[in-house]
Formats: C-alpha cells, sequence, structure tokens
C-alpha cells in the first residue's frame, strides 16, 4: 500500500502539470484561436451595431417592456435581462408566489388584446431569463397594440410579424419562433422609412 | 404532445443508435491499446506524457494499485482547482475582476467537478474568472470523464482477463482516452458550436445600449471550448447559470441536439465495447437494450406529464403544457426529453429548470438519479453501476431458478455479491441520510425557495444530484452557503470513490478468476428474458429504496397541484 502511494506521486503530479497546461490552457486558447478567425462574429457574441453602438446580440434576448415595442417575456435574470445574472424563477407548480406573479402579468398583458386569452409563454419566465423568443402566437398577440402606439396599419404589422417567424429546423427540430429583438429592429425601421 | 416532438424523440434515437458501434470500436481500441489514426499526431503527447512523469505504460497493475494512483491522481487535481479558484484574484485572464472564491464554495466546487457531478453553488458569470473556468474547471471536464472510462476499463478487464493479476493501467487509461478520444472530439464540437454562436473569447463582457434605451452587460468568455466536454463527459458544469439554457451555451435546436447526443455517446458505445471485451456483442446490446428501455419509458411520462401542463395555470386561463422555466426555442418536447437525458447520465446540464417542472415531469429526473444514473449513466460511472446491478441480476436469477450465478464466464460468489451490495447501498445510505438531517436543522431548512412538499424535494433533489454525481439541481435551493457547500461536498466525495473501490476490488478479484465455460446450467445473459430481469432489478432496488421519500416530495405536490392547493 505505501509502496502504491509512493509510486504515485510522481506520476500523479507531473501529469497533473502536463494535462493543466494542453487542457486547460492550450485547448481553450487554440479554440479562441480558431475561433476568432473563422468565425469572429459568433466568437464574441453574434452582436449587433448600429451607428457604431453595440445595440443587441441576435443570440441573447433583451429587455423589451414598452408599449412602442414587441414584448419579451418575464424574466428572472436580475431585474430582467440581466446578462449577468441568468437564472429561471424555479417556483415550483403549487407555488403562491408563481400564480401571484402570473395573474399580475396577465392583467398588465391583457390589455394588448382584450378579450382574447394571453398566449402562455407571455406571462411566464424562461429557463434562463435571456430568452431571445417568444411564440409566433405571442407576437399576433401584441400586434394591434403595437399598431396602435405607433399608429401604422395593423396588417403591416401582422405582415412583418408573418415574415418574422422563423420556422422548425427541418421541421421537426425547435419550436416556431420569433426573435424580439430582430421583430423590433424591422418594426424600427418601418417607422424610419415613414418618417422620411 | 406533438408529432414533431415525437419524431424529435425517435431521431434522436434513431442516431444514437447508429453511433453505438462506431464508438464502441474506437473505445475498444483504446481498451486494448491498439493503435488508432490519431497516433501519428499524438502519439508523440502521449509517450512524452509517460517519460516525464515515469510512467511505464504496460505496466500491469494490481486493483490496489489502480485505486490508489486514481485516488492520488484525482486528489492532485482537486488540489490544483482549488488553489486556482481560491488566487483567482492574483491570477490572469479576470477581466471582470472577480475576488477570490471562498473557502467552502472552493472545497465544494473543487469536488465538485473531480467526482464528474459539476454541482454549480455558484453562478459562473458572476464568480469564475476566464482562467478559473479553463484552468480550474475544464481540465476536470476532460479528466474526471477519462478517469471514469478508465475504470469502466478495469472491470471489463476484470470479466475479460483469465487468472490474471492485474487489470490494466490506470495512467495508460486516462492519457490515452483523454488524447484519442474526449480531445479530438471536443475540438470538433467546439468549433461547431462557436460557428453556431456560442462565444468564444477572452474577453470577460460586453455593454449593449438596447433599443429601448437600457444598459445591458453580457457576459462572455472561452464557452465553446468548455461547452464540448462539459456535455461529452457528462460533466454538465456550465459556464452561466442557467447552463444550457443559457441561449450563449446553446443557442439553437440544432446544437440543442448535439449536445443531447453527447452526453449519451460515450455511454453508449461503452456497452458495444464491453461486449467486444468479453467477446460477445449480444451481451453489450442485452445491456443497452435494459437502458433504452428504462430511457425511454421516463421520456414519454416525462413529456407527458409536461405537455399536460399545470392545473393551476390552467385555472388562471393559460392554456397547454407547462412553459414556466422552458425556453421557446426548445419548448415542451426538446425540454422534457433533454432533462430525462442528463438525469439518466450523469451530466446534470439542463436547458430548462427542473424546479419548475410539473411535480411528476420533475420526479422524473429525480428518480433517474435514485437509479443510480445507470440509464446510460455518466461516461464509465453508468457501465460499472450496471454492471454491479448486472451482478446482482444473475444472483438473483440464480436463487429463482438454482442456476449457478455466472456472468459472461465468470463465476459470481459471495464476495463479488456482498462488494456490490455494497457499493449500491451507498446511494439511499447518504441521499436518504443526509435529505433527513437537512429537513430537520435550520442551516438546511433556511435553503429552500418554494414552501410545503416542493421545498422538500428541492432538498431531496440536491443531496440525490450530489450523491449521484449529476449536478443538475431544483436550483430554487440556495445551496451556496457553510452548510449545503459542505454537505454536499461530502456527499459528492462518498458517491464517487465509495462506489469506485468496491468496484475495482470487483474487478480485481474477476481477473484472477479462470474462466467458467457456459453450460446447460447457465443462466442465459443475452435476450429478452435477461434484459427484463435487469429492468426489475434496477426498478425494484432503486424504486422501493426511494418511493416512500418521493411520496413526501413530488407526489404530494402532485396532489397538492391538481386540487388546487398553493404553497
Amino acid at each position: 500500500m505505501n509502496n502504491d502511494i509512493l509510486s504515485s506521486l510522481r506520476p500523479a503530479i507531473v501529469m497533473t502539470v502536463l494535462f493543466a497546461v494542453v487542457l486547460g490552457l492550450l485547448y481553450p486558447l487554440a479554440m479562441t484561436g480558431i475561433g476568432q478567425a473563422l468565425f469572429p462574429a459568433q466568437a464574441n457574441g453574434s452582436l449587433v451595431t448600429e451607428n457604431g453602438k453595440v445595440v443587441g446580440s441576435s443570440v441573447v434576448g433583451q429587455a423589451f417592456t414598452s408599449n412602442r415595442y414587441f414584448q419579451t417575456r418575464p424574466s428572472a435574470a436580475g431585474k430582467g435581462y440581466d446578462g449577468l445574472a441568468s437564472s429561471g424563477s424555479n417556483l415550483g407548480p403549487a407555488s403562491q408566489v408563481l400564480v401571484d406573479r402570473v395573474k399580475a402579468d396577465i392583467a398588465a398583458k391583457q390589455t394588448a388584446a382584450p378579450g382574447r386569452p394571453v398566449p402562455p409563454d407571455l406571462v411566464t419566465t424562461s429557463a434562463s431569463g435571456l430568452d431571445p423568443d417568444i411564440t409566433p402566437e405571442a407576437a399576433f398577440y401584441q400586434v394591434d397594440r403595437v399598431a396602435r402606439v405607433r399608429n401604422l396599419d395593423p396588417a403591416i404589422v401582422r405582415r412583418l410579424v408573418s415574415n418574422s417567424v422563423d420556422q422548425r429546423l427541418f421541421g421537426f427540430l425547435g419550436e416556431p419562433r420569433v426573435n424580439v429583438f430582430a421583430l423590433n429592429r424591422r418594426l424600427d425601421a418601418i417607422g424610419a422609412r415613414q418618417a422620411q | 404532445m406533438t408529432f414533431q416532438g415525437w419524431l424529435l424523440i425517435a431521431v434522436f434515437t434513431g442516431i444514437l443508435l447508429a453511433l453505438v458501434k462506431p464508438i464502441g470500436l474506437w473505445l475498444f481500441a483504446l481498451y486494448e491499446g491498439r493503435r488508432t489514426p490519431l497516433h501519428v499526431l499524438l502519439g508523440p503527447v502521449e509517450r512524452g506524457f509517460y517519460r516525464l512523469s515515469g510512467i511505464d505504460p504496460d505496466e500491469d497493475q494490481s486493483w490496489r494499485r489502480y485505486a490508489v494512483h486514481m485516488l492520488i491522481f484525482n486528489a492532485a487535481l482537486m488540489l490544483l482547482t482549488y488553489a486556482v479558484l481560491r488566487a483567482q484574484a492574483l491570477l490572469p485572464l479576470n477581466p471582470l475582476g472577480f475576488g477570490a472564491v471562498s473557502e467552502h464554495l472552493a472545497f465544494n466546487t473543487a469536488i465538485s467537478f473531480g467526482a464528474n457531478t459539476n454541482w454549480q453553488s455558484y453562478a459562473g458569470e458572476s464568480t469564475m474568472s476566464n482562467l478559473s473556468q479553463m484552468l480550474g474547471l475544464t481540465i476536470h471536464n476532460f479528466l474526471s470523464a477519462a478517469t471514469g472510462i478508465a475504470l469502466a476499463f478495469a472491470l471489463f478487464r476484470g470479466f475479460a482477463r483469465r487468472s490474471a493479476t492485474g487489470i490494466g493501467n490506470f495512467w495508460a487509461d486516462v492519457t490515452r482516452v483523454t488524447l484519442y478520444l474526449l480531445l479530438p472530439l471536443s475540438i470538433v464540437l467546439a468549433v461547431f458550436y462557436i460557428a453556431s454562436g456560442v462565444p468564444q473569447t477572452l474577453a470577460g463582457s460586453v455593454d449593449i445600449a438596447t433599443l429601448e434605451g437600457a444598459k445591458q452587460t453580457l457576459a462572455l468568455g472561452p464557452v465553446a471550448s468548455q461547452e464540448a466536454i462539459k456535455m461529452l463527459g457528462t460533466n454538465g458544469g456550465g459556464f452561466f447559470n442557467a447552463n444550457s439554457a443559457h441561449p450563449f451555451e446553446n443557442p439553437t435546436a440544432l446544437t440543442d441536439l448535439v449536445q443531447m447526443l453527447s452526453i449519451f455517446a460515450i455511454g453508449v458505445g461503452l456497452t458495444y465495447c464491453f461486449g467486444k471485451a468479453v467477446g460477445n456483442t449480444r451481451q453489450g446490446w442485452a445491456i443497452l437494450a435494459a437502458m433504452m428501455t428504462l430511457f425511454l419509458a421516463g421520456t414519454t411520462i416525462a413529456y407527458w406529464q409536461e405537455a399536460a401542463g399545470n392545473p393551476v395555470l390552467h385555472g388562471l386561463g393559460l392554456p397547454g403544457g407547462n412553459m414556466e422555466g422552458k425556453e421557446v426555442r426548445f419548448g415542451i418536447a426538446a425540454s422534457s426529453l433533454f432533462s430525462v437525458i442528463t438525469t439518466a447520465a450523469s451530466c446534470g446540464a439542463v436547458n430548462a429548470m427542473h424546479d419548475s417542472f410539473t411535480a411528476l415531469g420533475g420526479m422524473i429526473p429525480l428518480f433517474n438519479m435514485q437509479l443510480g444514473e445507470v440509464v446510460i449513466g455518466g461516461v464509465g460511472a453508468g457501465i460499472y453501476g450496471f454492471l454491479l446491478f448486472a451482478i446482482l441480476a444473475v444472483f438473483v436469477a440464480g436463487l429463482m431458478v438454482g442456476r449457478t450465478p455466472e456472468y459472461v464466464g465468470k463465476k459470481i460468489e459471495s464476495r463479488e455479491v456482498k462488494l456490490s451490495v455494497l457499493a449500491i447501498a451507498v446511494l439511499p445510505l447518504c441521499i436518504l441520510g443526509m435529505s433527513a438531517v437537512a429537513s430537520i436543522i435550520p442551516a438546511g431548512l433556511a435553503g429552500p425557495l418554494n414552501k410545503g412538499p416542493h421545498g422538500f424535494s428541492e432538498i431531496l433533489y440536491a443531496f440525490t444530484s450530489a450523491v449521484a454525481n449529476n449536478g443538475s439541481a431544483f436550483a430554487g435551493l440556495t445551496a451556496n452557503t457553510p452548510f449545503y457547500n459542505g454537505m454536499l461536498g461530502v456527499a459528492m466525495w462518498i458517491g464517487r470513490f465509495f462506489i469506485i473501490i468496491p468496484m475495482l476490488a470487483v474487478a480485481g478479484g474477476l481477473a484472477a478468476k479462470k474462466h467458467t465455460p457456459e453450460s446447460a446450467g447457465s443462466f442465459p445473459t443475452t435476450g429478452l428474458l435477461w434484459t427484463g430481469l435487469l429492468i426489475g432489478i434496477v426498478l425494484i432496488v432503486g424504486g422501493l429504496t426511494f418511493l416512500p421519500s418521493l411520496a413526501l416530495g413530488p407526489i404530494a405536490d402532485h396532489l397538492a397541484m391538481i386540487r388546487g392547493q398553493l404553497f
């Protein structure tokens, strides 16, 4: 037994150092080099720039709470869409806190389209708190409100949403969805065109 | 439930089954120490490692020596991680200027990653510097996985060898698995992830002026390189707090499918490798059949429950499945499937928050872990855990029909059965014992976020996850406290190494035995009867032990949920 321990010390220490260099430094640094060289946009967070300013990431969600925009889902990441504190609500299915929160959110969102049931994803928090997407139903649900606030023809806004729906990959992977950031940028673009 | 959801499950299963043989053959080459095409490139590296550390890769180690070298190596790795985390503030590649990780959190994290658990008491983006992620954590993702596969090889040799004194060389096993399997696959996967939108940079964060004029700061880092091995090695420790639900870790439905496949890929390959090692691939397929049956049963229940949704929310006018704690791009099907895969294996990565699953939907991940994570299981750990159940199964079969207990040409005698039971008993003793302690003392009761039975489920889930070396959580539990960091650290250590040592003793004992040729008195260990018996043993041992605790947690929660009683 003692002999087993003694004989293990040199390999244990040297192998730890060698593997630390190869797996802990060389591998991630080499991947960083390859990523930055081949896919610089994605490797740096798929950032979208407008007039020299970074306005968002096409991958990660950002908060939209005003009535001028299509709104995102509620978020449990920090105070909402905090990119340094990703988190779900972690509330269980029979939680009073969950029920109170959903009730309040339903009341707030219902003003968009009174009388129609609120799509579930619009009043439930995502797993990351940074969900970039809403379901097509949740987007269509907000069309009338957005059109009203922006003084746009609802048909135009509805067509904008239809064109923004991402379908399932290969017909079965993932769910139909609308990237809220991308949709709202297109919405702003219409506004800018009309102003001209 | 949707047609597309079932199609996803079918396609996933189909691709997985297609991977069994190629990965199994590759593993078998490493098991035998044969040359692979990658040796041209990496052979010199391997030999250099041996030379510098004074290792003779051909030395055949007794099970005791194998165990001691494995333990000391893992201890050295954990010390490295502890040191890196504690000294984080003084080290480079810390763009956000994080301070030292606290003693109890560094203790917990070092064990957690060393034991292939990757329980996260911390939120990565607000705790760990880039160097800590790379040097402290990524390295364990490789080596705890390689250790698991090496240990499985050792047990395979126990069954395959005749009248032998040794069970292989630990250093050779670990080095070969790391260099010729884990590293090359991780490189390919990391490039795929980067191309799909997973960041890989040394920057710490980026500031964004949102369209609404607010400021958003997004954490960045070398995410893709860690993501690749995190899934492949069934580690599961995310770069970010939200793990694979975070759009930067898992941006698309396609990356999600690749992640799910990576979790199971090596585990299913090992069943084929086992069959090759003992000279009859049908032995491997029989094990895989039992595993896949349990897996698909769990998937069906979880998907059904999540798609049925939460009656409490239905009452508020929200129709359909349960979307609380799920991402829109994955939806109900991919989230349910992922939750079953990650807990069947000892991965513990999540793409949805298990804490917010429906009561029975969330019970499936919990129950998967309580079965000992032998449904495919962690890389290496799954198959050696399952083989201990197989030993138990031939013993039970022997009692029932009066056959001589033997398995793949080895007589199973009282020593093997006792040691197997010892290893299997660690799980219920630690999970139930520690959960009971945490449920009565104030430091434990301070943890749960949710009240009522769901609060108990959070505690039970934490200790189950720790002892079973999974690492997923009912994440509402506030676990970054001295009590939970300490208790869960001990739980992870026991759950990993108190199973490994008896298992290696079994391997050593079996290797020394003579070959017993199959006779008319042998119980056939291929075919439907055997597969059914294996499933029965796993369910009876796991199920009966944990049913009372499940009744207090998820089942009580379910009854409250359908009655609309809130906590």
